[in-house]
């Protein structure tokens, strides 16, 4: 279970968060949304330990982030699958190696069974054929799923996306999804998707945050969130090419 | 303000970089592609750079020993002298400040702006240990190396250049070069080689580490690096003179 309590962070001057709670429970999928720059990528790597808070707390499975040492959070860390906005993929190394990187640094398996855990795992983004291609060579889509596989490659517990759908055509955000939903229901693992594309959110999420104004504006099922009556949501709603 | 908290950035990232130095496996594989990227790869512009500022000394050395009275041989030890105890050293540290400096603080810079630094601390890597170690400690190594052999090709570029402009024969030079030639000035450049191979990749590694701002940033961020190399360079060379010699 993932919970954020009375979280607080700025950059300087500029109040990021103020105040916020969450709790996301085993097995789950919550999207976070909200407006382009709302902080919500910041909230994501407060997660996993990439930023602190100013004050308040994480909580991992009851650990409270804040008094992990460096070497405890990194095991932390590994309970993680993180899908970055463009994918992260180390330009350096081949699609290939890309999967098979925190298998050779995390784990004593030999180079056949590497080989059949990256197979697998790029089996199920729908790549197996890409063979030792180079990242420049892959499609916005085919990183976003190379990284989903590399995500997914040391069996994390969670998986955190960032805005999994932009810069992505319909067809292929509609990819993404079915992957997340398969990630969700199959391998059930809980599951954090940020993004302000609706359609996304309402194909895969089963709960939603929205943010707005440095706070948690609202919270609740995604049943909930079609019903809504809270202003500022609608207003962001109506605002995506969506039609609830 | 802000000079106090670079340094403190600077200072806190190197000793995470020694605190962590003991994870070897983790930094090998890096360790070894680095020294052949800093090292190997280099050797051919230092020695250009050594082999003609070798000959540009000869030449300058002649042309301002007029007198019949200097023996010819000094051109040798005017030139070995100054390859081994100053020259070969900096010209090689300002020209690795710009490839090496460059290439590091670009690289690191892409990786912090594209999201890459954020995907290896999310695995469970120390993304120091793994990006910042191996970087200085090839540069620590392999500039020794790199500072002999552009002495070495400054030494034979200004005994080359002097035969073929008949200013001094080979054999004068060299036992020039052979005379006024002291272990310690070797080791005086060794000395040096290995702080410049420190201050050069640390410096790099932390303009890059701490970029921000998309490719703008990353630009911004490989200039200061090649910038900063080269003034500490010609600062530390001043103090390491100061102080050894």
């Amino acid at each position: 279970m993932l919970e954020i309590k009375d979280l607080k962070k700025s950059f300087g001057d500029t109040l990021v968060w103020d105040n916020v709670n969450l709790t996301i429970n085993d097995g789950t999928t919550l999207a976070i949304i909200g407006k382009s720059g709302s902080g919500k990528s910041v909230l994501m790597k407060h997660l996993n330990g990439l930023m602190y808070p100013d004050s308040g707390n994480v909580l991992i499975d009851g650990r409270n982030l804040n008094d992990l040492t460096y070497v405890d959070l990194r095991i932390v860390r590994q309970k993680f699958g993180v899908l970055f906005q463009g994918g992260a993929l180390f330009d350096s190394i081949s699609a290939f190696e890309n999967v098979a990187f925190p298998l050779r640094y995390f784990t004593r398996k030999t180079e056949k069974e590497i080989r059949d855990r990256v197979m697998s795992c790029l089996e199920m983004v729908n790549l197996e054929n890409i063979g030792d291609k180079g990242t420049s060579e892959l499609s916005g889509g085919m990183k976003k799923r190379v990284g989903l596989a590399r995500a997914i490659v040391l069996e994390p517990e969670y998986l955190l996306y960032d805005e999994p759908t932009s810069g992505l055509d319909p067809e292929t955000s509609d990819e993404i999804n079915d992957l997340i939903i398969h990630m969700s229901k199959n391998l059930s693992i809980t599951s954090v998707v940020i993004s302000h594309d609706m359609h996304s959110v309402l194909r895969v999420a089963e709960f939603a945050a929205f943010i707005d104004e440095q706070k948690l504006s609202w919270y609740g099922t995604i049943d909930e969130l079609k019903k809504s009556d809270n202003k500022r949501l609608m207003e962001f709603t109506r605002a995506s090419e969506y039609q609830i | 303000m802000q000079l106090f908290l670079e340094i403190g950035k600077y200072c806190r990232l190197l000793y995470e970089a020694i605190r962590s130095a003991t994870e070897f496996k983790t930094y090998r594989k890096n360790l070894f592609s680095e020294m052949v990227k800093t090292g190997v790869d280099s050797l051919g512009i230092v020695s250009l750079a050594g082999f003609f500022t070798g000959a540009v000394l000869t030449i300058q050395t002649s042309y301002q020993f007029t007198s019949a009275l200097i023996p010819k041989s000094t051109i040798g030890a005017i030139t070995s002298q100054s390859m081994i105890i100053e020259l070969a050293a900096v010209i090689s540290g300002l020209v690795l400040a710009g490839r090496v400096g460059a290439r590091i603080a670009t690289e690191l810079g892409n990786m912090r702006v594209s999201e890459q630094i954020d995907a290896l601390e999310s695995m469970g890597f120390n993304s120091v240990t793994f990006l910042v170690i191996p970087r200085v400690i090839a540069g620590i190594l392999t500039f020794p190396i790199i500072y002999m052999a552009t002495a070495i090709s400054g030494i034979i570029g200004g005994a080359i250049v002097g035969y073929m402009t008949n200013t001094v024969t080979t054999y004068e030079f060299m036992e020039g070069a052979r005379l006024y030639f002291f272990p310690w000035d070797v080791a005086f450049g060794v000395i040096k080689s290995f702080v410049f191979g420190f201050v050069i990749t640390s410096i790099s590694c932390y303009k890059g580490y701490f970029a921000s701002g998309g490719a703008e940033g990353v630009g911004y961020a490989t200039t200061r690096a090649t910038v900063l190399s080269c003034i500490y360079v010609l600062l530390s060379s001043f103090v390491l003179a100061a102080l050894l010699l």
